[in-house]
């Protein structure tokens, strides 16, 4: 296998798969049995090209960049002629899922240990080469030199010797004062595809004779098919096959998307509309508010908040469902060949698409192949394997119809397409949530004790993995208190609900964050007490935090919200009609504070600017780091300001984007980002900006206003 | 079925398809042009944004009939001589996040420049607001179409530095 040129590999998308051979190539040997493999991340051929596996998913968030860039570092790469290769489902990288703002986080240590270790065999064989001692050789942009005799060597022109060389197990990671990669505003890798139209997103992508599917799914939620009418679909010129997959839809496949819609348009479907035709919003608030009488599991417990006396506050604060609705809707392309199945799938989660599509299809996970696409967003959709396992169901099911006529010899290619219609009914959505949420202050109005009971149907818990105690497993990430107050209670309470649930970009943070910034406001208010220095009050010793795992320090909290202020100009007085909002959250170990500048037109407000402030240790990419902060913050304001789904007689309302609206150019802030300076280990940046965004903008139009909102979307 | 003729990117071709078909399904499963993105199919977010006689026109709702005989420019077929100054652009400004949305967005920029060499904000923001971007680009995009702008007053067609203009962005 050649490495690919970054033009070729991004003509050709993740059709190059991985998990094949990975290690130095040997020059002089055209078999692979001989390969050598120091590890799974890194290649160098004998004509020098370096080529690095990506084995998370590249979503926008810059993965294909700044994961190399790791890697480059300790290897003392020459980062200009790196290729990039995009993992598909493996067993050699751990858990490949694209998710919790970990791809930096988790691939941090095994990304430079992978740099390093390959640094040190190179410096070794130009030692063996030039019989000179290591100590004389240094790795400088991929090429080991000898400095007193001025001899160098390409990595290309050592990988064969290399290859030869025991893996050392304990290599020497560079110090981050001497980084020259890290930290650097290096070019995205994927830009100049995208902007060309030459990027291969999973719809994209195409087989020879490939055929294209769309589903008509029950609108009603756990609802089935009672009988189909094929006849009219299979008129339309172009339809080939009509059929059920599963018990709640039937798959229309024809030679082009369109005639498929047009196909489905015209199908005739009696459907049993199932346990939940009565569901509706009004029910699932009820439902929440029914659970939240039940007692919970405490997720943190500092002091006694029982036996704390004082002036009490309490509020309730409420959030819908919402929906990711990115850009690119679901597809996946599947190849069922009798004993494999490969799909192309745009995917978060690979390896749950291969186990997910070999139980559904009935094979051994090792007889399906997954490659892994460009995503147009994912936002935490693609967390799911329902595109995956659809495309290889009726994959399948074109298989054996061939196969009756003797016509299977190539398999079955074909591409499932949703329709935005399709995305925003059978998504997998934001549950809805309750906070009930009390303080006590003393009496010069600082808080004595805060309680806030979070009150959610859990994701995890209805795909059948409740977390140990029944508390979801994304709570531990996503919702702390990283106040240092005496006695500190928070609680989750397990709903159920029968609306399918998803992650979406921060999970419940944004409903912890929410709640509990828009809350710390409200008691600011009550004591008469400026909403900034209050909290700094609150963060003004230096304290640890242990949260599950996670040590939180308010004196990183403190110093992002001080820094959101002073960029904010907090002290400074505004023009007439302007109104400012500060909140600060942690979630997925980083630290952010926003500051939100609003004015209201009537009863709407407009937001001018937002300035962010970021802790998320050691930063990689300045400039992806902005990209992820500004994105984050435009994504979350969105969801405050119009994000609802609603649920009417078992079925999703909102059909497109005009009734479920994103936020568009002409509503759209200046977002500034600032990030402090640090050589802690890297944490996650595409979540965590989005939490303290509401808070901000509700605290802002409190400003304004004197009205608290406690329950989103704002234009409800 | 019926056979209609077009011209994309400045090459004749003929297909045979139904009337109604949208030239979005023509574009991209027809003619194998990806570039030219499914968002909606409704005509609400922008993605499948091509030019026919040189204005923009959202390709999901615009059917192969009413383009037949009619000059169409894809985004493969925008920067005819290499990249067009928007494009060149959006890679100075680092526009692009997933970047599924941008190739839309850039031929309705290009639309409005071909009218409006020198726009102002508001003029941007008439343009572009129905162009819809999840990765929140928008601030970027408003930048790039200002660079842009002034890049064609200064007469540039190019980037200096020739690694951009080869597909390579370091």
């Amino acid at each position: 296998m050649t490495p690919l040129s970054r033009r070729e590999f991004v003509a050709i998308g993740a059709a190059a798969g991985a998990g094949l051979v990975i290690g130095f190539y040997l020059p002089h040997e055209s078999s692979s049995e001989k390969v050598f493999s120091p590890n799974a991340y890194l290649r160098i051929t004998p004509d020098n090209k370096v080529t690095v596996v990506v084995p998370r998913s590249e979503m926008g968030q810059g993965v294909y960049t700044s994961l190399p860039m790791i890697l480059a570092e300790e290897l003392e790469a020459d980062w200009t002629k790196i290729d990039i290769e995009q993992a598909g489902a493996s067993t050699l990288y751990g858990d490949q899922t694209t998710g919790g703002s970990a791809s930096v986080r988790t691939t941090w240590d095994p990304m430079r240990k992978a740099g390093a270790t390959a640094r040190e065999m190179l410096i070794s064989a130009a030692a063996l080469t030039w019989g000179v001692p290591r100590s004389g050789c240094a790795a400088q942009q991929g090429c080991i030199v000898h400095s007193s005799t001025n001899r160098r060597l390409t990595y290309g022109e050592l990988a064969a010797k290399a290859a030869t060389l025991p893996i050392p197990t304990d290599v020497p990671l560079k110090q981050s004062k001497d980084y020259k990669i890290v930290g650097q505003r290096l070019a995205r890798v994927d830009t100049a595809s995208k902007v060309k139209g030459e990027a291969v997103f999973g719809i994209d992508f195409r087989l020879p004779g490939m055929k294209y599917a769309v589903l008509s799914r029950c609108p009603a939620i756990g609802g089935k098919v009672v009988s189909v009418e094929d006849q009219e679909s299979r008129k339309i010129p172009g339809v080939s096959y009509t059929g059920r997959i599963g018990d709640a839809a039937v798959a229309v496949v024809a030679d082009s998307v369109w005639s498929a819609m047009e196909g489905r348009r015209v199908l005739n479907i009696r459907w049993d509309d199932g346990p939940n035709k009565d569901l509706s919003t009004t029910s699932v608030v009820e439902s929440l508010r029914r659970a939240g009488a039940k007692k919970g599991a405490s997720l943190y417990s500092v002091g006694d908040v029982a036996k704390v006396n004082g002036r009490r506050i309490t509020a309730e604060y409420q959030l819908p469902f919402m929906a990711h609705a990115p850009m690119e809707p679901g597809n996946c392309t599947a190849n069922f060949h009798g004993a494999t199945c490969e799909l192309w799938a745009p995917t978060q989660v690979p390896q749950d698409c291969r186990d997910s599509v070999a139980q559904a299809v009935g094979l051994d996970p090792d007889r399906v192949k997954v490659n892994v696409t460009l995503m147009g967003g994912g936002f935490g959709r693609r967390l799911e394997h329902d595109y995956a396992v659809e495309a290889a169901l009726v994959s399948k099911a074109l298989y054996e119809a061939k196969t009756k006529i003797g016509a299977a010899g190539a398999g079955a290619p074909v591409k499932v397409i949703w329709t935005r219609e399709d995305d925003m009914q059978f998504s997998t959505y934001r549950p809805a949530s309750l906070h009930q949420l009390s303080a006590v202050l003393d009496g010069a109005g600082w808080p004595l004790a805060f309680t806030h009971r979070i009150i959610s149907p859990s994701i995890s818990g209805q795909k059948g993995q409740p977390g140990p105690n029944g508390i979801d497993p994304d709570l531990p990430d996503e919702a702390p208190f990283v106040y240092g107050l005496p006695n500190v209670s928070l609680e989750y309470v397990a709903a159920e609900t029968a609306v399918p649930l998803g992650w979406m970009r921060s999970v419940y943070a944004l409903q912890a964050g929410f709640a509990s910034e828009s809350f710390i406001d409200e008691l600011a208010a009550a004591a008469g007490k400026d909403p900034l220095e209050y909290r700094l009050h609150m963060l003004a010793k230096d304290q640890d935090i242990q949260y599950f795992t996670t040590t939180w320090r308010t004196a990183r909290m403190r110093r992002v919200l001080q820094l959101a202020a002073d960029k904010a100009g907090w002290k400074t007085n505004l023009p007439a009609g302007r109104f400012r909002g500060i909140a600060c959250f942690g979630c997925f170990a980083s630290y952010v504070a926003e500051a939100v500048e609003v004015s209201m037109e009537s009863d709407v407000p407009r937001v001018h600017r937002v300035v962010a402030a970021v802790d998320c240790g050691q930063i990689v990419n300045p400039a992806i780091l902005e990209q992820q902060v500004q994105g984050g913050i435009i994504f979350a304001l969105s969801n405050a300001m119009r994000a609802k789904i609603t649920i009417e007689k078992g079925r999703v309302v909102e059909r497109n984007f005009d009734d479920y609206p994103p936020l568009r150019l002409e509503e759209t802030p200046a977002v500034e980002v600032y990030a402090v300076p640090s050589t802690e280990s890297p944490t996650g940046i595409g979540e965590p900006p989005v939490p303290p965004l509401a808070p901000a903008l509700c605290n802002a139009i409190y400003a304004a206003t004197r009205k608290r909102i406690r329950a989103l979307p704002i234009l409800n | 079925m019926a056979d209609f003729t077009l011209r994309v990117n400045g090459n004749e071709k003929k297909v045979s398809v139904s009337p109604e078909t949208p030239l979005l399904w023509v574009l991209r499963d027809t003619l194998e042009l990806t570039g030219t993105k499914f968002g909606c199919g409704a005509g609400l977010c922008g993605a499948c944004t091509v030019h026919v006689e040189g204005a923009a026109v959202r390709s999901c709702s615009t059917s192969i009939s009413q383009v037949a005989g009619k000059n169409v420019t894809t985004i493969e077929g925008l920067g005819a001589n290499g990249l067009h100054v928007l494009q060149q652009a959006w890679i100075a400004e680092e526009v692009p996040q997933c970047g599924y949305c941008q190739t839309g967005q850039i031929m309705t920029a290009a639309a409005l420049l071909a009218k409006t060499p020198n726009p102002s904000d508001e003029q941007i923001t008439q343009a572009m607001n129905g162009n819809l971007c999840r990765c929140g680009t928008y601030e970027r995009i408003r930048k790039a179409i200002h660079w842009a702008a002034e890049g064609i007053d200064r007469g540039i067609k190019r980037i200096a530095n020739g690694q951009v203009a080869d597909g390579s962005t370091r």
